[in-house]
């Protein structure tokens, strides 16, 4: 799914663009609170995990392989935050080292896998982990389900993107068909391995989780003859977890995202597909506007503005990158809001040494 | 070699007394350690696997907060405030260079601790330099550490902590993975540096070589201390905390080069 | 993948292009790229000037023409996705050797072809030409955030190490009689993957530790910079320049 140069026009890189500089400064913020001033070895070596994670393939039958994309399995491990920018940084250097996806389309690239993927698999793994019973399945339940759900909205996505800045002229319906039901099928995949990666982790280190947290035993002094006493835990409380301030945070994200990728694509696609049906019954009207605008410099660009259904998809283009843009700058808001609360709250609670 | 602002008369390079600490998952690995090291004494932490070594290692440069009890070097206690003082005195060699060598090259693997003190330009070059030949590795000043032996990575590691000019240097197992050859290249490095070593490891002959005491440390506390020569010759000792010589070696027959 | 200085796309050399610093070469792809972008699919010559200003590009760093097309296979997914579009992208239908194609599916078709191939083609000399260690004070010199530089540094020290671990495992895995095949073996990738992150997260606080052990407080002491002059500028400006002069003439004939 690394989108190459040329399959969206100029605007639409641009923007998506945008929203993953946007989301990029967001998670900036946050994974600093997410790991502290360990936020660089971290994420670096989480990003090494990602890119070799890559390159495990499992097996979908009919002798074809999938791999893994990581956005939900990263999120799910080290925090939202902390994954955008790993999978920006992954993406990054795929594209300047192994040219695999293409520069103008990094900003897509990085919307898509890392943007997309991170903001519908937390939010929804937080609120499953939340609402299940408190067991380990539950969780390993909470990751499948993230996983599975956050490919195919991100094939959504691309969709209208697809519909927004696309450079080829296919009915969206079928894309939008073709893309959900495939990354449907690559989601349970997808879901799978996250949930058996997630449960293999819980099962060695739980505390590595980023949503689960673990409980701890007082301190306990043994003298040479082997005679224990407890000591009383000296300023080793937890700080008090942040994720209950964060829900409204996600509950957002989520709605927007849904908004966004579900309703937005849906809507840009049976309407566009209507009217460009009723373009293509108005040919003659169609090919003289197309014959007049063929000298302006904006033909590229107008030639997914200028008949009926093209004009109507500009506007849905504008619709949706300012639905996009302004998804990402509430977010940002409301996490700066959030980055304000939860320093307030370090200083409340500090030191404790290793978290 | 070592220039820390000389403290007053005496003060132990390392004092850790009553040390007491439980991982965040909940397991307590350290239930009471006293250990005092003075200046310029070579000192071998020995115990089995899983004794707490790593964890007491942690804690002599502030990177775990003891639960209870406390630690200082050369004087000074380790502490917030002290925190990037403590470090400079604190020499850690940790067990596999590769997580120690995180920079691009050798040469700036070994600036990076020096500059973060503040050092720059040219005392920064002749810093790296002098470290690297201390362990003959001046050649490799320019090499990405991961096209290094195993031997050499080692003492790229040994280097990148002298460059600090520490207190007391810290090796947790220094003689893992190495080849035999490799093994003795170190051991004349560490020989010949004028400086406080505490040595943690399980290889006891690699102990008697270098270090005239040591201590065990086993299930959390210090459970001997003496010359190394007298505990690693009592059987029943070694035996009682999982310590164990190689096959055919006798602690009392070995010359030793410098006790 | 590659190894530190060294990737799997460099290519040791001393040409006038390997000199250039890192970061001017980034800028000057990335206009070059966002211009072909830019352009409009109807000016069929207008690429034929952007492939022939890449192989000029090509020649002065004595990048050898196989290696650079057989680098440009990764576009084959999306030359199978071009190569579908005539077929079922809408409007007026021409016919060739009994098919039905869609005029504006054929278009489409060459214009992601030919986008996505330039694109590749910049990028792979780019690859080639820079250094890892190169790429990244390039992207530091670009003010990209210093914490997202230090991730990729660290990325990049580390991929060996951690794609290592992996094939050990799976070593590990094949000699005690595994084979990857069916659905039901899916859990062993999985495990794979999560004692993988596991030892990758492990190893992150390690070398965490070893930082933190002489002094580092959350910045990267900067020792080492290399700043462009301006003829250096100027030899990499060539490269969009032309292309801009092409796209805009593709613009107005």
């Amino acid at each position: 799914m690394h989108v190459p140069d040329g399959f969206f026009n100029a605007p639409v890189s641009v923007a998506a663009g945008a929203v993953a500089v946007a989301a990029v400064a967001v998670s900036l913020k946050g994974a600093r609170r997410e790991l502290d001033e360990r936020a660089a070895p971290l994420a670096g070596l989480v990003a090494a995990f990602v890119f070799a994670v890559q390159m495990i393939n499992f097996p979908v039958g009919a002798g074809t392989s999938g791999h893994l994309m990581g956005g939900a399995l990263a999120a799910i491990l080290v925090g939202p935050y902390t994954a955008v920018l790993c999978l920006s940084v992954v993406l990054m250097l795929q594209a300047l080292l192994f040219a695999d996806g293409g520069l103008t389309a990094l900003g897509i690239n990085i919307t898509l896998l890392g943007v997309v993927a991170v903001l519908v698999a937390y939010p929804l793994f937080r609120l499953l982990a939340r609402t299940l019973p408190r067991r380990r399945s539950s969780l390993t339940a909470a990751a499948f389900a993230a996983a599975l759900v956050s490919v195919p909205v991100a094939a959504m996505v691309f969709t209208l993107l697809f519909a927004l800045g696309g450079t080829a002229d296919v009915p969206i319906g079928a894309v939008f068909a073709a893309m959900t039901g495939v990354h449907t099928a690559i989601g349970v995949g997808e879901g799978v391995i996250t949930a058996l990666a997630v449960g293999a982790v819980l099962g060695a280190r739980p505390d590595l989780v980023h949503g689960a947290r673990g409980l701890r035993a007082p301190l306990v002094l043994r003298n040479a003859a082997g005679e224990e006493t407890e000591v009383p835990a000296a300023g080793t409380e937890r700080a008090p977890s942040p994720a209950r301030s964060v829900r409204p945070l996600w509950w957002g994200g989520l709605a927007a995202t849904v908004v966004c990728a579900g309703f937005l694509s849906f809507y840009a696609s049976s309407e566009l597909d209507g009217l460009e049906r009723v373009a293509t019954d108005q040919e003659i009207i169609q090919q003289a506007e197309d014959s007049r605008t063929a000298d302006s410099p904006l033909a590229d660009y107008g030639v997914e503005g200028l008949d009926d259904a093209r004009l109507s998809g500009g506007l849905a283009g504008l619709i949706g990158v300012t639905a996009t843009l302004a998804t990402g700058t509430g977010v940002f808001l409301l996490a700066r809001r959030r980055a304000s609360h939860r320093d307030a709250e370090a200083r409340a609670s500090h030191g404790d040494g290793r978290d | 070699m070592s220039t820390a602002p000389a403290p007053a008369p005496e003060p132990a390079s390392l004092e850790v007394s009553g040390l007491a600490y439980a991982y965040p998952d909940g397991h307590q690995a350290l239930f009471g350690v006293d250990l005092t090291v003075a200046r310029g004494q070579r000192v071998a932490l020995l115990g089995p696997n899983g004794a707490g070594k790593t964890t007491l290692v942690l804690h002599l440069n502030g990177i775990l907060t003891a639960g209870a009890g406390r630690v200082s070097v050369g004087g000074l206690p380790v502490s917030p405030p002290h925190v990037a003082e403590i470090r400079r005195r604190v020499g850690i060699v940790f067990q596999d260079p590769d997580d120690q060598l995180f920079m691009p090259t050798v040469a700036e693997d070994v600036a990076f601790g020096p500059a973060n003190a503040g050092l720059r330009g040219a005392e920064l070059d002749a810093r790296v330099h002098e470290a690297l030949r201390t362990v003959g590795m001046a050649d490799a000043a320019h090499r990405p550490p991961h096209h290094l032996s195993f031997g050499q990575r080692r003492r790229v590691a040994v280097a990148t902590v002298l460059a600090m000019r520490p207190e007391i240097l810290v090796l947790d197992e220094p003689s893992s993975n190495l080849d035999p050859a490799a093994r003795r290249e170190l051991a004349d490095i560490l020989r010949g540096l004028d400086v406080t070593v505490l040595m943690v490891t399980h290889d006891l002959p690699y102990a008697l070589e270098l270090c005239p005491r040591a201590v065990i440390l086993s299930d959390g506390v210090i459970a001997a201390d003496g010359p190394t020569r007298t505990l690693l010759c009592d059987a029943e000792l070694l035996r009682a905390h999982r310590l164990e010589l190689p096959f055919g070696f006798d602690p009392h027959a070995v010359a030793l080069p410098d006790a | 993948m590659g190894a530190g200085h060294a990737h799997a796309l460099y290519r040791h050399g001393r040409s006038p292009v390997h000199r250039l610093p890192a970061h001017c070469k980034i800028v000057a792809l990335s206009a070059f790229v966002l211009i072909v972008v830019a352009t409009p699919r109807e000016a069929v010559w207008a690429f034929g000037a952007y492939a022939g200003l890449l192989t000029a590009v090509a020649a002065a760093a004595r990048v050898p023409p196989g290696f650079l097309l057989r680098r440009l296979l990764i576009e084959v997914p999306f030359v199978a996705f071009a190569v579908l579009l005539p077929f079922i992208a809408e409007g007026p239908r021409v016919e060739w050797l009994g098919l039905s194609l869609s005029e504006s599916g054929l278009w489409s078709a060459w214009n992601i072809l030919a986008k996505g191939t330039l694109g590749v083609a910049g990028s792979v000399l780019l690859a080639a030409t820079t250094e890892l260690r190169d790429l990244l004070l390039g992207l530091q010199r670009l003010r990209l955030p210093s914490l997202l530089v230090q991730i990729a540094a660290f990325m990049v020290r580390y991929l060996d190490v951690v794609a290592g671990e992996l094939r050990r495992m799976r070593i590990a895995q094949l000699s005690r009689g595994h084979r990857p095949r069916g659905l039901r073996q899916w859990s062993t990738p999985a495990r794979t993957a999560g004692a993988l992150f596991i030892r990758s997260y492990e190893r992150g606080e390690r070398v965490h530790l070893a930082m933190l052990s002489r002094g580092y407080t959350g910045t990267m002491p900067v020792t080492r910079t290399r700043t462009a002059g301006r003829t250096q500028w100027a030899a990499t400006a060539a490269l969009p320049g032309v292309a801009l002069a092409v796209c805009l003439m593709g613009w107005t004939l």
